[in-house]
């Protein structure tokens, strides 16, 4: 027997979940609607004024992003805890740290990465000046990714909840504040012409540190649900 | 083991040896599942050991997981991915394994035609028939399998069963529960009652 070696589990894992989602585009394309359609509202509910839009712009950007990326997490897990495939996840001799990661990773490039892309759209829609595009799209890129890297805790942690999704959004929300707090006062800074740089350091420490504590909670939660 | 307030498995002792088959029955909520899923590592018990070739397998998980092949209750397949796209993950996650070997198990268990057809089109004993692959194809020396032949005709059952005696043959090991004692060729399984 030729075991799979590591890199290669994660791979799979990932490329499963990947595939998984290109066949469920509907789910996938749920948050992405919901990020689109909050930050295209506001212009509408509030003065048009592009002065006025401009200085809220960025938590606008934040929240729309936060609350979408908590829709797609509640699907991390679940259907492979209700249909077994989590049990021969954990069964297959892989370290379960790394398959989490690979399927954090992945949930981030079905959720996270469209939300970026779609950034420069919907930012000028709501006044952001096309200079400080860039720093909203590193501010998401790399706050999507720490909101990735916690939610999967708190999906893993709630797996066969009842109301688990309610449970998640308490979980995930207190923990996602200080990225949020950052988050968008690097995208404000950057609309008033100053230098984003503190906050988007301190958002890439930030998902150092998720990536790096994340798996193994991930994998334990993950262990103590299975049970 | 406890499920809410009643004790199930109080004072359980089986040994398997290579080449046997060890067949667990007992009354509907006796724990033979929960037994199963004890052996495999899926649940800690508060009392008690399991062990591979003299060493307690929670000490070596990676090592133990490696050795065995476990069919649960549920078939454990994604819907959305074909029969083969099943295999080839779940089988990748622990071997490298080539298309040829998965064509093969998949002919083997009578799914060659289905081979691309997703896993949610299949009928229950079709999907019972690929999980049953997927342990074939683990190559994995202790079979663990909870009720088998379930939602399977008497053509699946006496492929299961023809599987299972290869297995045997090949000095492998296995636990099976299931409410019927399995029939495998050249194998008496021996019996173990758990009490209700």
């Amino acid at each position: 027997m030729n075991p799979t070696g590591i890199l290669g589990a994660a791979w799979l894992a990932y490329r499963r979940d990947l595939l998984l989602a290109l066949r469920h585009w509907g789910q996938v394309a749920q948050p992405l609607i919901f990020f689109v359609m909050i930050t295209t509202l506001f212009p509408l509910a509030l003065d048009p004024e592009l002065a006025e839009l401009r200085r809220i712009a960025a938590g606008i950007l934040w929240v729309a992003a936060l609350l979408a990326s908590l829709l797609g997490l509640e699907l991390l897990f679940r259907s492979d805890h209700a249909d077994g495939t989590l049990e021969q996840m954990l069964l297959c001799g892989q370290p379960l740290t790394i398959l989490a990661l690979a399927k954090g990773l992945a949930h981030w490039t079905v959720c996270g990465l469209p939300i970026v892309l779609l950034t420069p759209f919907v930012a000028t829609g709501i006044g952001v000046p096309f200079e400080a595009v860039g720093t909203a799209m590193k501010s998401l890129a790399l706050g999507t990714g720490i909101l990735s890297a916690l939610g999967a805790i708190g999906s893993a942690l709630t797996l066969g909840l009842r109301r688990g999704s309610l449970l998640l959004g308490l979980l995930v929300l207190p923990l996602a504040m200080p990225a949020l707090i950052f988050g968008a006062r690097a995208i404000d800074l950057s609309i008033h012409g100053d230098s984003a740089r503190g906050p988007l350091l301190l958002l890439a420490a930030m998902l150092v540190l998720a990536l790096t504590l994340a798996p193994p909670a991930v994998a334990a939660a993950l262990r103590i649900s299975a049970e | 083991m406890w499920r809410g307030e009643r004790q199930v498995l109080a004072g359980v002792s089986l040994s398997v040896a290579a080449g046997e088959c060890v067949h667990v029955l007992g009354a509907n909520g006796s724990g033979k599942t929960t037994l199963l899923r004890v052996i495999a590592g899926l649940l800690t018990p508060e009392q008690g050991t399991v062990e591979w070739g003299g060493q307690a397998t929670r000490k070596r998980r990676d090592e133990w997981f490696a050795t065995i092949g476990y069919l649960a209750h549920s078939d454990a397949l994604k819907p959305e991915l074909t029969a083969r796209e099943n295999l080839a993950f779940d089988v990748g996650l622990r071997r490298r394994i080539h298309d040829q070997e998965i064509g093969a198990a998949l002919g083997e268990v009578g799914l060659a035609h289905a081979q691309n057809q997703p896993a949610g089109f299949l009928s229950a004993g079709q999907r019972r028939r690929l999980a049953m692959a997927r342990v074939t194809l683990a190559a994995a020396p202790f079979w663990i399998l909870d009720e088998p032949y379930t939602n399977l005709d008497s053509a699946g059952a006496a492929l299961v069963a023809g599987l299972l005696g290869r297995h045997l043959d090949a000095g492998g090991a296995a636990l099976v529960a299931a409410h019927q004692p399995p029939t495998i060729p050249h194998h008496v399984p021996r019996r173990v009652e758990l009490p209700s």
